[in-house]
């Protein structure tokens, strides 16, 4: 490919600028085109990125990876549940369904609660959401770093067994923490693939779980992976969302204004290299 | 005996049509226009798309019987309810309207395509028609009537150059980055200017959402306006209520943007409402910052976000769309763009209805006298690629379209989509013939960006005006 690339493809000098930013600048061009091998790493990205879509959760891979961590925290073993929605293109096209267990999934965790009958202070549930990829790649070192920082907390915090949830949105962690009897809920979600992060994963925490919360009810912190927000910093983030939400008994909008980091201030527009003003 | 297939219909008993052994009953105008709307999963996801294919062509033929006048009598939000409404009805022309009063939807569809309709019997009826009209008569063209009656309506519009004009293209420039990084920024800015992109917009949707972080991104691209002489304006695509406050605080603002819905709950939901339009562009307009034109507001839409707000009254979500066109004509914007599809699967499933719909919002919209973009787009969840973006920015092409996006390899690394590129904006030159904005082809030539105007072949040289700032980039590089 790199020869008759370069026989018919106007380069761009401007192309070194790429690594100040991941954005595809200086692709160069043949005729105003992209170059064939621009186009093959494009086409790549997005098979990347719907596989991460359309891929099933492999359930049974993530039991057993997860399991050993399982054991260590002393946790009973995971719940495995579906939403209402029976395959990926309901899923897609019915995000009513995707927010919802299925009879079968509720009756798992109803029974759970009358058997065991007590409350805890978290719930996690492990969705596959949109990326199947991200929750393949992300779950067990994500709970490795989270459960250390849980038990090595100065408050104790009790944990419900782990669910996981295939054909699921957010929102189905309403319910699931609802029926499990937890004050709050962490739902670990597949993000929405983008070209360049197939692999993305969501963390969602509501206090006080219930069916038909609105999304202003909950935190988010996005882009958790490895080449994004790595997982130390993601841990860091939850934990103060975590401890806040049990202290002030609340999440979302009002929780986010109290720990926003504060934004850098000053009308100095950020200098840049088109701009020749060079300070005297 | 089969009973003769035809329609009864009166305004009690809703809509009716016998076929066969059959009869189809619809309640009201806007339960109609739904049944008789092209398929997508939005509407089903909603609940008001047809049953059957046979349901959704009987629904057609008698939205083709209801005269115009219809319109102006049945609201299909409520008047009181609805702010969007009243501006309709309000501001709707009678003298304008006078030559096609006589006309029902489907004879309206036949004026359209006719002869009589030139470009110049077209600017002259819009004021007459309402989107809801314009939504109707969509709903029985064909993709080519859509495309050969939009490419008949001529919309120009102008800030610091002209838009719009007949065998133009126009592109913005849109250089996100996740962090709002100015160094990131800037590397998109001048690969985008270096392939000949920007004279619609240099605009940027900010990662962090407030008035600081909107002023700084205005501050910097407002300095590499006046650094370069780019004929062209900047926006960063925040709240109304944000520009408006750095408007007061005497940012550089050259455009207000706003994403709008077609109804007054929708625009509830994203926080502003007629009033705070108007405020805004008084505002901007006070700062005179146009050169050529005043059009100073940017509006984005896009079918399903009523759906997405539960503000669409049971109605679909492409009259919903056309809906907020009469908000955007009310603040005479330079652009207006439909973001197709960005929202996802679950009002647009794949290639096919994303294409259909941006077709339909390029034409409710050029009919309503509106300059009309279209971010010709995708998301990795929606069953489409680039190929059906190839197909819909042609046809786009072919019909007229002002403006499309333009992004560094067609991937938004902040916003997480697929939209057109540089490249592609060169690609639809070339095809179809169409020139950027004249005082920024004007520019491209004089900077020596481009070597062969006419072919649209950027320079093979780095133009030497560049040639310092990417020495400062890249310092003791190389």
């Amino acid at each position: 490919m790199g020869h008759s690339d370069k026989q018919y493809v106007t380069p761009n000098a401007w192309q070194a600028l790429r690594t100040y930013t991941d954005a595809r600048i200086g692709l160069g061009r043949a005729g105003v085109s992209l170059p064939t091998s621009e186009l093959l790493d494009f086409q790549l990205a997005h098979a990347q990125a719907q596989d991460a879509v359309h891929q099933p959760l492999d359930v049974g891979a993530l039991v057993e990876q997860i399991n050993p961590l399982i054991y260590e925290c002393g946790l009973d073993p995971c719940h495995s549940l579906q939403s209402r929605a029976p395959d990926r293109p309901t899923y897609l096209q019915r995000p009513d369904l995707g927010r919802r267990l299925d009879d079968a999934s509720a009756e798992i965790l109803r029974q759970y609660a009358f058997t065991n009958h007590r409350a805890y202070d978290l719930a996690i549930a492990v969705v596959d959401g949109l990326s199947s990829r991200a929750i393949a790649e992300n779950t067990q070192p994500f709970l490795t770093e989270l459960c250390s920082a849980l038990k090595h907390d100065k408050d104790e915090w009790s944990l419900a067994p782990l669910s996981i949830v295939t054909q699921g949105r957010v929102a189905i962690g309403d319910e699931i923490g609802y029926l499990i009897n937890a004050r709050a809920v962490l739902v670990m979600v597949g993000e929405r693939p983008g070209l360049s992060s197939p692999d993305s994963l969501g963390l969602y925490l509501t206090w006080d779980p219930h069916v038909g919360l609105k999304d202003a009810r909950r935190n988010c912190i996005s882009n958790v992976r490895k080449a994004g927000l790595d997982y130390p910093d993601a841990v860091r983030k939850l934990m103060y969302l975590l401890k806040e939400s049990r202290r002030m008994q609340l999440s979302g909008v009002q929780l986010k204004e109290r720990s926003e980091e504060p934004v850098i201030e000053g009308a100095q527009p950020q200098q840049n290299f088109l701009i020749s003003n060079e300070k005297p | 005996m089969a009973a003769t297939p035809g329609s009864q219909n009166t305004q009690s008993q809703g809509y009716k049509y016998m076929l066969g052994s059959r009869t189809y009953q619809f309640s009201d105008l806007s339960q109609l226009m739904a049944k008789a709307t092209p398929a997508r999963s939005g509407d089903r996801l909603a609940g008001v798309a047809a049953e059957s294919a046979e349901e959704r062509a009987v629904a057609q033929r008698l939205l083709a019987e209801v005269p115009l006048k219809q319109f102006l009598q049945e609201a299909l939000v409520p008047y009181e309810q609805d702010e969007i409404t009243r501006l309709i009805m309000d501001d709707h022309s009678v003298e304008a309207f006078a030559p096609i009063s006589h006309l029902c939807v489907g004879d309206f569809r036949n004026w359209l395509l006719s002869d009589e309709a030139t470009s110049e019997m077209l600017s002259k009826v819009r004021d007459g028609i309402t989107p809801e009209m314009a939504a109707a008569v969509s709903k029985l063209m064909r993709n080519q009537d859509l495309i050969l009656v939009a490419k008949k309506c001529h919309v120009i519009s102008a800030f610091r150059n002209t838009i719009g004009l007949p065998g133009h293209l126009s592109t913005r420039l849109q250089p996100n980055h996740p962090t709002d990084d100015a160094t990131g920024i800037a590397a998109s800015m001048l690969d985008g200017l270096l392939y000949g992109n920007g004279d619609a917009v240099i605009g940027i949707n900010p990662a962090t959402d407030n008035v600081a972080q909107a002023t700084k991104l205005m501050q910097m691209m407002d300095a590499v306006i006046q650094e370069y002489e780019i004929p062209t304006q900047s926006c960063v695509l925040t709240h109304v209520t944000n520009t408006l406050e750095a408007i007061e605080q005497g940012a550089p603002v050259d455009l207000v943007f706003q994403s709008i819905g077609g109804t007054e709950a929708t625009n509830s939901s994203f926080g502003f409402n007629l009033a705070n339009l108007a405020e805004a562009r008084d505002a901007a307009l006070s700062l005179k910052r146009g050169t050529v034109g005043d059009n100073v507001m940017y509006f984005e839409t896009g079918q399903g976000s009523a759906l997405s707000a539960d503000a669409h009254h049971g109605l679909d979500q492409q009259t919903c769309e056309a809906r907020a066109y009469a908000v955007a004509r009310k603040f005479k914007p330079l652009l207006v763009n439909t973001v197709v599809g960005f929202i996802g699967p679950e009002y647009l499933f794949d290639g096919k209805e994303i294409i259909r719909a941006g077709l339909e919002d390029h034409f409710c919209a050029k009919l309503l006298g509106l300059p009309m973009g279209c971010d010709i787009c995708y998301t990795n969840h929606a069953q489409a690629d680039q190929n059906d973006m190839d197909n819909l920015l042609t046809l786009l092409g072919v019909a007229g379209c002002t403006f499309i996006m333009g992004i560094p390899g067609s991937d938004d690394i902040m916003l997480n989509y697929q939209t057109t590129s540089f490249h592609d904006a060169l690609y639809a030159r070339r095809a179809l013939g169409l020139r950027p904005s004249p005082e920024f082809e004007q520019w491209l030539t004089r900077m020596q960006i481009f070597q062969d105007a006419g072919r649209f072949t950027p320079s093979v040289e780095l133009p030497s005006s560049f040639a310092k700032p990417l020495q400062r980039a890249l310092g003791g590089r190389h």
